[in-house]
């Protein structure tokens, strides 16, 4: 049994790759060996657009969904994230180890080879 | 009355100034992590108690024999228009500070906790749609991305640890398990809270250079403590090794994060430098840990910070 969460991915997978605005019946489709009814993609698909992943054409029958950015640009936010360039910095996570500059991991290398 | 303010504003300064100044250069946290955390949340409890605890009863000293007859008196005068004779501007002034220190912590820590339960929600939902979960770990996922990260992101109900592909890549199976332990370590004794505090503290008072050091402080020993508990579970060499693997690995990526050319972001690279020497150093070179008598006494100093401003503030009204 998939988790909405794993189901949310799934979707959002398939419309990254979609070249052009998709019907949820296409998306069920596409979601192979998973056998959804439809209100279940439909149900995954109004909690993606409440959350500004993706949006619906609502003049089109029926309605086509698209992402409404590329994948590779959440990815950029995330990283901006993880990597404390976004303004927010840390204020969530606690990263192993944070970015150094290279002095300091010349000094840390050494450090270590020097044990 | 006037014994009560003098003492409370002495300790005000003194908390606000030299103590924190000295812990923050002393060498034994790094030995007792735990202990430090300890004693740096109730310098940060008594400073915030002693600063407002004098300004109040200053201010409140023509309105009652006490802090707490003052404060019952106050607003009935206030409504009539009137100030008990003797009453100086000063003291009023002191008076509107503390009401206006007092709203300002508390809004301030709300406004913090709220920003960053909304960017964790943000995050949490890209991390839900750009990693996959790894099956046989429950709370870790993975993010095919090839810059060597590791985080914990903490959840209101379980919190996930990310790590990337370049990480896996990078680390042997010993150094990445290493890596796991302390992030599990942060998610298990609910970190960020603590820090969200302090980090609340530093943004309500950004002119004093004491709430920076004391985030500053925290943050590295809260690695620590998260660095003892993986050593628990796997060699000191192996924890050791992870860390500068990581630190050297993303020196390469600091190039790119840092076109956007904030003097923040620089700061910021010179104090995760400083953090990660220091957990390497006593790693590399680990001193005893901090003797029982040295713990139980430094517990003991974090109780009577607490308790001399409460005691200043309530026992004149108990004692009348």
């Amino acid at each position: 049994m998939l988790t909405l969460g794993e189901l949310e991915r799934s979707v959002m997978d398939i419309l990254w790759d979609a070249p052009e605005p998709i019907a949820a019946t296409d998306i069920r489709d596409r979601l192979d060996g998973k056998e959804l009814a439809t209100t279940t993609v439909l149900t995954v698909l109004g909690r993606l657009e409440s959350k500004g992943f993706i949006t619906r054409d609502r003049g089109a029958r029926p309605h086509l969904f698209a992402a409404t950015t590329s994948r590779a640009a959440h990815m950029a936010e995330l990283m901006h994230r993880v990597l404390g360039t976004a303004p927010d910095r840390e204020a969530v996570l606690a990263r192993f180890v944070g970015q150094v500059s290279s002095g300091d991991a010349a000094t840390l290398r050494r450090m270590l080879d020097g044990k | 009355m006037t014994v009560t303010w003098v003492a409370l504003a002495v300790l005000a300064v003194a908390l606000a100034w030299p103590v924190p100044i000295l812990l923050a250069r002393a060498s034994w946290p790094s030995r007792a992590p735990a202990t430090a955390l300890v004693v740096w949340q109730a310098i940060a409890l008594a400073g915030g108690l002693s600063m407002l605890g004098a300004l109040f009863s200053y201010g409140l000293e023509p309105f009652g024999p006490d802090l707490a007859s003052g404060l019952a008196a106050f607003p009935g005068w206030v409504l009539s228009g009137r100030l008990p004779t003797g009453t100086t501007f000063l003291q009023m002034f002191a008076v509107s500070g503390g009401i206006l220190l007092g709203l300002h912590l508390v809004l301030t820590l709300g406004l913090t906790f709220g920003r960053a339960e909304r960017s964790r929600r943000r995050h949490a939902q890209l991390v839900q749609l750009l990693s996959a979960p790894m099956p046989e770990r429950p709370g870790l996922r993975l993010l095919d991305h090839e810059a060597p990260v590791a985080y914990c992101l903490p959840g209101t109900t379980r919190s996930v640890t990310v790590l990337s592909a370049g990480l896996v890549d990078l680390l042997d199976d010993q150094q990445l398990q290493a890596v796991i332990a302390h992030e599990f370590a942060h998610a298990t004794q609910r970190h960020h809270l603590l820090l969200v505090a302090f980090r609340a503290w530093r943004g309500s008072l950004p002119w004093f250079p004491i709430a920076t050091r004391a985030l500053d402080a925290v943050t590295v020993l809260v690695e620590m403590l998260a660095d003892d508990r993986a050593r628990q579970q796997v060699p000191d060499e192996a924890l050791a090794a992870s860390i500068a693997l990581v630190a050297s690995a993303s020196d390469v990526t600091a190039v790119s994060s840092l076109d956007s050319g904030a003097d923040a972001a620089a700061r910021a690279l010179a104090a995760d430098g400083d953090s990660a020497e220091r957990r390497l150093t006593r790693l590399i070179t680990p001193g005893a840990p901090l003797g029982a008598g040295a713990r139980a006494l430094a517990l003991v100093c974090s109780v009577a910070l607490l308790a001399v401003p409460t005691v200043l503030i309530v026992a004149p009204a108990v004692l009348a």
